[in-house]
């Protein structure tokens, strides 16, 4: 920064560090010295690795965000969450169906829910997640599955569910069922597939796979564009 | 931190401009002022970024500085001994390095055909680019188009320098990756009655960007791992390769493994060796940030040459024209090229567009610095760099309100983090660095130039020539990744248990290094980035 940039105090697992206002959470733990192998992904706020828990100084509330897509604050106390050991259905998506009595077998425990709205309050990326178990349960797959679509699957919901949902897996199978049985396959696709398959378009193809340089730039500069 | 109040003011000129650019088509370059431009303005033609390799198979081939003091490092296992009398901490046919989305393809197809595989990934299963990929991935599966069609647009892209068995492969296999796909239950955006919706990417001639919303390549990663973890396919997360393992005879043999967490160096024996590894912008080329995530450092690359595996086109890196600018949090973000795909043109400080919005990555990135550096027309931020604008209003005004949160929900809740609305406000973008173009040569099957070694993804070089389009690297890493595995699989059958296992090509890599006088500090791989007191 050109302009003089404003330093703050956080607290990373209660030691503190003084650290430029403008840097995310993740930025941060590295400014203080950290070299980060747990806790840190993509960094930009689509593998769900990072997520933490912090709490202001002077305040009780626990409150959460990625690392790498939350910016410090003055009074931070963070740490993060590297693993948990939430449970995965393991399933064959070609013997099982979009219906609750599949469901019930590999993840009995959504039918659990309180409907206490811990998982909606932690969810970094807003989404509804308590919403999408009640479609679950009442097997609307089609529902589930487009609003959990934005899931990161860091794990937040599971950490902080009273009866062990572990919500983000159960979405990605609701999906997964949605995508296979209930959204419709492409029409035409299936086609292009055969006549891949069948080596009709192999001609057309090696004629170019032979053409020289000029020729190819020939046909490049003068090919047709969609609009 | 949101817009600055001088932000907000240069902002104006956007808005004064924006109603009389909607609806009016900015001309494509002409292939000679296209080849001006990235002669003057492409980083890959910046003589003092590189320098010549000093050894191995590639020896005195031009690379990025930083690439090459990579590839002159000593082995992490210089000083370790490595026990190869004991038991094989792990023994399997195929050993697949990296985790991504070439990574799970390639087990998936090796474990379809019978191998038994072993996935070792430095991070966790899925931390890597592929998770990252927003904007879609191409295949030629609509009536008006075909794989010839895509093949001009990859070749042509690729300035003409693609491998063209490879390109073939890509482009014939890729409506067999959407069936694939579509059938493991990937969720791609279609309509009603199931036909898939596809856009435009930078240098594509037909409509064949499949996306599923903004998050393409995480729908797809998700998929993959969900897919990997119901075959019981074992994976071992936190231990990076540092080092391939030969046989006797110079085959690839497996790998040495290195726990992260406990610090022990691990045997992985395998008949075949698949390097899944991606990509190498963390290595930050000629100080660019790139939009890369974590553990892109190049491990796999030169664990391969160290073994003798060829490369091709190391000097050509891809940099990403819309990288995020502004707020600073979002330095080198990736701003995904399906928001250009929608109509978003980028703008000079007086609102001015000054290249077509679908020129190809390396055209477009270069007409960016040109308007920043030469002509002076970039918006100044007061994080003491400059951008361009990219106009993300446009979007709605031609698509309709809502486009923005229903095409584009990842963008726009990014920037809200940092308070940015880009469905009011326009984006702050400067290309960053975003993909290696080359990488260890191989195959149609995914074969490289060392017997056993298998090469899938990014680590893959010949595939896109010099410059990748947009949606075709997603492709890539499935259709490349499931050959190689399904190769991998079908000749770990042919062969027996490797024999003779050893390190031997890394002291003679070392002998080189030492007459080479090289620095002698420097270690590799890489493995984690270091950004302490940066």
């Amino acid at each position: 920064m050109s302009e003089e940039i404003k330093m703050v105090d956080i607290y990373i697992m209660g030691k503190q560090y003084t650290v430029p206002e403008t840097l995310t959470i993740m930025d941060a733990m590295e400014y203080a010295g950290y070299q980060l192998k747990r806790g840190c992904g993509c960094r930009a706020g689509f593998c769900g690795a990072c997520a933490t828990v912090y709490r202001m100084a002077g305040d009780y509330e626990l409150k959460v965000g990625l690392a790498c897509q939350t910016k410090v604050e003055d009074g931070m106390y963070l740490a993060q969450i590297p693993f948990f050991p939430a449970r995965k259905a393991l399933y064959d998506l070609g013997e099982i169906r979009p219906s609750t009595a599949h469901f019930a077998q590999l993840y009995p425990e959504v039918y659990r829910c309180l409907g206490c709205g811990s998982c909606n309050k932690v969810c970094p990326q807003d989404i509804d997640v308590m919403q999408y178990i009640a479609y679950i349960q009442r097997g609307d797959f089609a529902r589930a599955a487009d609003i959990s679509f934005d899931c990161l699957m860091c794990g937040l919901c599971v950490s902080r569910c009273p009866v062990n949902i572990v919500h983000y897996n159960a979405a990605l199978t609701a999906r997964r069922l949605f995508s296979r049985y209930i959204a419709r396959p492409d029409a035409f696709l299936a086609e292009r597939v055969k006549a891949i398959e069948e080596g009709v378009l192999d001609a057309e193809i090696d004629e170019l796979v032979n053409a020289d340089k000029e020729k190819l730039q020939e046909l490049y500069n003068n090919r047709e564009i969609e609009k | 931190m949101t817009y600055t109040p001088k932000l907000k003011e240069l902002m104006k000129k956007v808005e004064e401009t924006r109603p009389s650019r909607v609806g009016v088509h900015f001309p494509r370059m002409s292939p000679e002022e296209r080849r001006d431009v990235l002669q003057k303005f492409h980083p890959d033609y910046i003589a003092d970024g590189f320098r010549e390799i000093k050894v191995g198979v590639n020896k005195g081939a031009r690379m990025p500085v930083e690439m090459a003091d990579v590839f002159e490092s000593f082995s992490r296992l210089r000083n370790v001994e490595i026990d190869f009398s004991a038991d094989p901490d792990y023994d399997v046919d195929v050993l697949i390095i990296g985790g991504g989305g070439a990574g799970a393809s390639a087990a998936l197809d090796a474990h379809e055909a019978g191998a038994k595989v072993l996935v070792a990934t430095k991070l966790r299963f899925g931390d890597a680019n592929t998770m990252m990929a927003q904007g879609g991935i191409q295949a030629a599966d609509k009536e008006n188009d075909s794989p010839a069609v895509h093949y001009l647009d990859v070749v042509g892209g690729g300035r003409f320098e693609n491998v063209p068995e490879l390109a073939r492969a890509l482009v014939m296999d890729a409506p067999l990756v959407i069936k694939w796909l579509e059938d493991m239950g990937t969720m791609f955006d279609k309509k009603k009655d199931g036909t898939t919706i596809t856009i435009h990417g930078g240098g594509t001639s037909r409509k064949r960007m499949h996306a599923a919303r903004d998050y393409t390549g995480a729908e797809i990663m998700r998929t993959l791992r969900d897919e990997v973890l119901n075959r019981g396919i074992e994976v071992v997360e936190f231990n990076p390769a540092v080092e391939l393992i030969l046989d006797e005879e110079g085959r690839a043999a497996g790998a040495v493994l290195f726990n992260l967490e406990t610090e022990q160096y691990l045997i992985a024996r395998a008949r075949t060796v698949v390097i899944a590894t991606g990509g190498s912008g963390r290595l930050h080329y000629r100080g660019f940030p790139t939009s890369n995530h974590h553990g892109a450092t190049a491990d796999g690359l030169i664990i391969g040459y160290r073994a003798g595996a060829k490369m091709i086109y190391a000097d050509s890196i891809q940099y990403h024209p819309t990288g995020g600018a502004f707020p600073p949090q979002l330095l080198g973000l990736l701003v995904t090229e399906k928001t250009r795909g929608l109509g978003a043109t980028p703008l000079n400080i007086n609102g001015e567009q000054f290249v077509y919005h679908l020129e190809t990555r390396d055209v477009a990135s270069s007409a960016i610095i040109r308007e920043c550096e030469e002509r002076g027309l970039g918006v100044p931020l007061p994080t003491g760099i400059t951008a361009v604008w990219l106009d993300s209003p446009l979007i709605e005004q031609i698509h309709g309100e809502g486009t923005i949160e229903r095409q584009l929900p990842a963008m726009l809740r990014q920037f809200q983090r940092f308070g940015v609305d880009i469905r009011k406000e326009p984006m702050l973008i400067y290309p960053t660095l975003h993909y290696q173009n080359g990488g260890m040569l191989i195959d149609e099957n995914g074969h490289s130039s060392v017997e056993n070694l298998y090469v899938a993804g990014e680590a893959a070089g010949g595939i896109h020539g010099t410059n990748r389009l947009m949606g075709n690297s997603l492709l890539d890493i499935i259709v490349f990744g499931r050959r190689a595995g399904r190769d991998a699989a079908a000749k770990s059958k042919e062969i027996s248990a490797p024999k003779g296992l050893n390190l031997k090509h890394v002291e003679t890599y070392h002998r080189e290094l030492e007459e080479t006088g090289a620095a002698d500090d420097r270690v590799g791989p890489m493995v984690l980035p270091h950004y302490t007191h940066r």
